[in-house]
């Protein structure tokens, strides 16, 4: 499946929901659901420092493609942490960079992205495109 | 007939607070009757920001519509009217404070800049390396960052009065942190996360007592309990306006005029001198030498309004309710389980911090606003109280006299929901 459609069935599983408590509960759901990153990824590299929020991010690089993990403290986060995996991990460095992230504001959950709740979760984004372009450059030397 | 009201009212209190009154006071705040999500907006945010009457909206209009113009130094008629206003507005803090003098007021953009000037210019008259500064483990980061960037400045180091498990300052180990090496104290009147209303007049006396001078900052303090600045015997003492339900960018730093008058100015420009040449310029009097710049005489005419406003009502009047309702909702509050309130301090303001079980306070906090209900969820800018607690943060609900019984049931409503859904 392509990030695109990924996103789509994203979209039109939660658009069922006309109740805003029915989609967090589908992200409170989707966030204890999501398997932890292990204690020893738990390190400050991998984090990310919000103000209200932290979140962990971890990429694995394998045969062109990347995968991610990633956790928060906060469920609300971590079940957009999820969605977010959900849609842009197994994916090359390029599709991932070339990606126009759509969805969140989609399912109307943008103001998880505002700056000012600053949970991390806009700085995990940036950190998953790094990632995406580290694996490239590092590609293209090896090449 | 007249001795007998006054006696009357000296022997039976007559409450003001009565809640046909405060659905009357309730009207002079427009913003209360917004909609949030189609819900209409319980503010439990107040320790953050304060809403505004329509009488200090009408003060900025008014300002802007009938006696706009610089102030000071202008010939004509608008500048006198303006002058005027802003130099009224002046003696009224200087009143509400307890002040012996206007020129002991000087207006700063809020508590921060007061603060950093304090520590900026009290720093540079008096502060050598070696020298100690003495903060509390409850501070804000605006009584804490421009300390330690004095401390920084010259080589100096900062000492924190630690706390009790109630969130109370243990003030037999802020006597121990004296030394000859103190050259001022920083302390905070209320916390911003516990609540705690500190003993700052004890504090003061036992600085007194070594000769050393004492900041207040008196954020979360102004807008709820009676200050006397003189009672207290502050040496300097600092507010926002916007706590005190005026504009944002006003605030005032009190300052004994025996201190103002030994530190240097913190900015320079215009308004705050003398006689400039290439040479030497020399410095206006109080307090305009700490009054760099075109004074926000708007934001100063409308703040003497909230001060007037707040008046009206009473100080005790506000403190006495907001106390009742804040008792209130923390009793409310017990009906949720797994809750842990951080400050339980004898003496406390209107202000509830806590958490519920091992819910983050993030969700509590995003989900309780998806029902209207505003409340502060994080660090509220004391990170290093935070970390000491040992929490990622807490959900703070603070109350101002505008909030009502019925909006505490709702929350505590919204509460049991929230928490069903994260549990």
């Amino acid at each position: 499946m392509t990030i695109n459609e990924k996103q789509n069935e994203i979209i039109e599983e939660f658009n069922q929901f006309d109740d805003w408590m029915d989609k967090y509960s589908v992200l409170i759901d989707l966030g204890n659901s999501l398997e932890p990153i292990e204690d020893n990824n738990k390190v400050p590299q991998n984090i990310i420092e919000g103000c209200q929020s932290r979140v962990w991010l971890v990429a694995d690089y394998k045969d062109g493609i990347i995968t991610y993990r990633g956790e928060s403290d906060a469920i609300l986060v971590k079940g957009i942490v999820s969605l977010l995996i959900q849609v842009l991990s197994n994916h090359t460095p390029d599709e991932i960079l070339n990606t126009d992230l759509y969805f969140i504001e989609k399912i109307g959950l943008r103001e998880h992205l505002s700056p000012t709740r600053s949970n991390g979760l806009l700085a995990m984004i940036k950190q998953i495109k790094l990632y995406a372009l580290a694996y490239k450059s590092k590609e293209a030397q090896n090449n | 007939m007249r001795i007998f009201y006054i006696f009357a009212k000296k022997q039976v209190k007559i409450r003001y607070m009565t809640k046909e009154n405060i659905e009357k006071i309730r009207l002079d705040f427009p913003i209360i009757e917004e909609k949030i999500y189609n819900k209409p907006l319980i503010y439990f945010d107040n320790g953050a920001t304060t809403q505004k009457p329509q009488c200090v909206i009408d003060k900025i209009n008014f300002a802007y519509n009938h006696l706009n113009s610089n102030i000071h130094r202008g010939v004509h008629y608008l500048s006198q009217k303006a002058t005027e206003a802003h130099e009224a507005a002046r003696q009224k803090v200087a009143d509400f404070l307890g002040a012996s003098k206007r020129e002991e007021i000087v207006f700063t953009r809020g508590t921060t800049e007061a603060i950093n000037l304090v520590a900026f210019s009290f720093g540079e008259a008096f502060c050598k390396a070696g020298d100690e500064v003495i903060i509390s483990v409850m501070e804000h980061h605006s009584n804490i960052v421009p300390w330690q960037m004095l401390c920084e400045r010259k080589g100096m180091k900062l000492k924190v009065v630690p706390m009790n498990e109630n969130g109370e300052l243990i003030i037999d180990e802020y006597e121990k942190l004296i030394n000859e090496k103190t050259k001022i104290i920083s302390i905070t009147h209320v916390s911003n996360v516990l609540g705690t209303v500190n003993p700052v007049s004890e504090i003061i006396k036992i600085a007194h007592s070594h000769n050393i001078p004492v900041l207040i900052d008196g954020a979360q303090a102004v807008p709820h309990i009676k200050v006397n600045v003189k009672e207290l015997d502050a040496d300097f003492y600092v507010f926002s306006g916007h706590k005190i339900y005026a504009p944002t960018g006003i605030g005032v730093l009190y300052g004994k005029e025996s201190w103002l008058n030994a530190i240097p100015p913190y900015q320079g420009g215009g308004e705050m001198i003398q006689t400039v040449t290439f040479e030497k310029t020399t410095y206006n009097e109080l307090p305009f030498k700490f009054e760099a710049g075109t004074p926000d005489y708007v934001g100063s005419t409308a703040l003497a309004q909230a001060l007037e406003y707040v008046e009206e009502i009473g100080m005790d009047e506000i403190a006495e309710y907001e106390h009742e309702i804040t008792e209130y909702a923390t009793e409310r509050l017990k009906e949720i389980e797994g809750i842990k309130f951080f400050g339980t301090a004898k003496n406390k303001s209107s202000v509830i911090s806590f958490l519920v079980g091992n819910i983050h306070p993030y969700d509590l906090g995003m989900l309780l606003d998806k029902l209207g209900i505003a409340v502060r969820t994080g660090h509220h800018c004391a990170q290093p109280l935070i970390d000491t607690l040992g929490i990622p943060g807490t959900v703070r609900a603070s109350f101002s006299f505008y909030n009502t019984k019925e909006e505490i049931d709702r929350f505590i409503d919204a509460m049991k929901r929230v928490v069903m859904m994260l549990s």
